[in-house]
């Protein structure tokens, strides 16, 4: 029975291994064949132009980090501020509806993510800044934003939960407001446990495909809040399908991905860091 | 685990079992067909297995022929997966499907390295725009000025003073290296957003006002309005008679020198000849031989 939990164990780092490699082996054919600086910091990508194709992906670099940054820049406070509330000012009862309420919103696919902001939040940027296309950054960014919150709100409950009743106590008694107590008391002494959901909700913005597929329009343009762009994910996700086997096209969606990876990986790492000093 | 071994056990005589009684049938199969020359016609028995893939353009005509093949060889199944026209070609040519599906015409290289083109039908690519908008009627070369980025006003055009929405294909897609050879603006186009499906398109299109397009006619419905190109509206008709002008054949192709099997060459006559095209027309294409 024991050799069946250590091959069970065991299966889930053979998958580990088994896609680092394949992307490592697949990924770098491109990157060798265009040149890491080309590929990396060239701003223009036209995978199919049949005369002068080119391979830069900066733009979707950047449109990836600057989308990340647009969702933890709406998503981390209003996550925050909805754990505060759960965790220290809510009614029980409220709090008891409230919380089944975002792990359902954690529960929905993100293509019905993609779906509702199609059809409702791009007409709707679109109307409000007269734009001749409301697929753009923007939108993504609200998309992304509205998808990170249910990870955002648990972890930082459970980190403010967390604080030792004392530490709200003793501010009380101090002579503090419970909004004081909230602020400068629990929420420092939850700080770790904060930071470690924000990095999961980069992760989870990052690595996001369908639903920005949908919304972002996904022309390869630099980034800018009210143009088309392309994220490193849905790259991937649009030229796939028709990329013949064995071109250039198709390695250098691979380089892509590796990219995708390698900025997962840091994530990971730096979440494994947060939390390993949350224990300390 | 004395048990689990003999579930195994069990399980093991189950396949070998299914194994030793689909092994006779199968090639029971193979001599009846080998036996069958293909100009022989129609025989009740005829069976086995066509592998398409390629162009996801031609999906509707491919599953309406497929659907009437199925009537009179009922043995038989087709198979069809949209992989796009690139990887149709390639996969007739390594011989990974039976016959590969192609919505552009096939270039010089792949026709060297040994695929035959055999044009099934023929398939107009309408240029879209919201039925609110007032344009009507624009030229080939109006058409490839907005793609490539010239005009970028519809009041330019005789409409309101909206700018231009231009919605196109993702690299690669069938419907897009047909429309931008055919217009003119090859790795020329300024795209406001890309789409990765044609509904995708029709239904981003039908949705804004300052949109413009381009789709399969037969992906064409009442969400959208096709404009005149040079005065000719784009229908079923005027894509036969060639006098309207963006247009691109639907190609079946095949390997040059490997005889298919019966039934996929079965499939491939049928698809030429007269009796597909009503089908062919109903599916929204317009039959090459019909």
């Amino acid at each position: 029975m024991r050799l069946i939990f250590t091959v069970c164990g065991f299966i889930a780092i053979a998958f580990v291994l088994l896609i680092s490699v394949y992307l490592i082996l697949s990924g770098l054919p491109a990157i060798r064949q265009v040149g890491l600086f080309d590929f990396l910091l060239g701003e223009r990508w036209d995978s199919t132009n049949k005369t002068n194709p080119a391979y830069g992906i900066l733009p979707f670099i950047l449109t990836s980090v600057w989308g990340t940054c647009g969702a933890i820049l709406i998503g981390v406070p209003v996550g925050i501020l909805t754990a505060v509330f759960l965790a220290r000012v809510a009614p029980p009862r409220l709090a008891a509806a409230i919380r089944p309420a975002v792990d359902l919103l954690a529960g929905i696919p993100s293509v019905i993510y993609g779906l509702v902001g199609m059809m409702v939040l791009v007409p709707a940027i679109q109307d409000a800044f007269d734009l001749k296309a409301g697929d753009s950054l923007l939108a993504a960014i609200l998309v992304l934003a509205v998808m990170i919150l249910p990870s955002i709100i648990r972890v930082c409950e459970t980190a403010l939960k967390a604080v030792p009743r004392e530490y709200a106590e003793g501010s009380l008694a101090l002579g503090a407001t419970s909004l004081e107590t909230d602020f400068k008391v629990i929420l420092p002494a939850a700080r770790s446990g904060v930071a470690a959901a924000v990095v999961l909700g980069v992760g989870r913005a990052i690595g996001e495909a369908m639903a920005i597929l949908m919304v972002a329009g996904n022309a390869a343009n630099m980034p800018g809040l009210f143009r088309s762009v392309k994220f490193l994910t849905t790259a991937i996700a649009s030229e796939m399908s028709y990329a013949s086997v064995g071109s250039l096209q198709r390695n250098a969606l691979y380089s892509i991905g590796l990219v995708l990876f390698v900025f997962i990986m840091f994530i990971n790492i730096l979440l494994n860091t947060v939390l390993k000093k949350n224990k300390e | 685990m004395k048990k689990f071994a003999t579930i195994a056990l069990a399980l093991g005589l189950l396949t070998a079992c299914g194994a030793n009684s689909t092994a006779p049938s199968s090639s029971a199969a193979a001599q009846e067909g080998s036996s069958a020359p293909a100009s022989e016609p129609a025989s009740e028995t005829l069976s086995g297995v066509v592998n398409t893939s390629g162009s996801t353009s031609m999906e509707s005509v491919m599953l309406a022929l497929s659907e009437a093949f199925k009537e009179l060889y009922p043995d038989v199944t087709i198979n069809y997966s949209g992989t796009g026209s690139g990887a149709g070609i390639e996969a007739a040519q390594t011989g990974t499907s039976d016959i590969g599906l192609s919505s552009r015409e096939l270039t010089e290289e792949e026709t060297a390295a040994g695929a035959v083109s055999n044009v099934v039908a023929k398939d107009g690519v309408a240029v879209i725009v919201n039925p609110a908008n007032g344009v009507e009627d624009l030229t080939v070369e109006q058409i490839a000025d907005i793609f490539s980025g010239k005009i970028t006003n519809w009041k330019d055009l005789g409409g309101e003073d909206r700018e231009i929405a231009v919605y196109g294909r993702e690299a690669g897609s069938g419907t897009r290296g047909a429309f931008e050879e055919i217009v003119g603006v090859v790795d020329a186009c300024q795209l406001t957003n890309e789409y990765s499906s044609t509904g995708d398109l029709v239904g981003n299109v039908a949705g804004n006002e300052n949109a413009i397009g381009y789709a399969s006619l037969s992906a064409v419905d009442d969400t959208v309005k096709a404009v005149k190109v040079g005065g000719v509206a784009c229908t079923e008709a005027t894509v036969k008679d060639g006098s309207y002008a963006i247009q691109r054949p639907f190609v079946m192709v095949t390997r040059e020198g490997a005889a298919l099997s019966d039934a996929a060459q079965a499939f491939l006559d049928f698809a030429m000849s007269p009796d597909a095209a009503p089908i062919i027309t109903v599916a929204g294409a317009v039959s090459a031989n019909g």
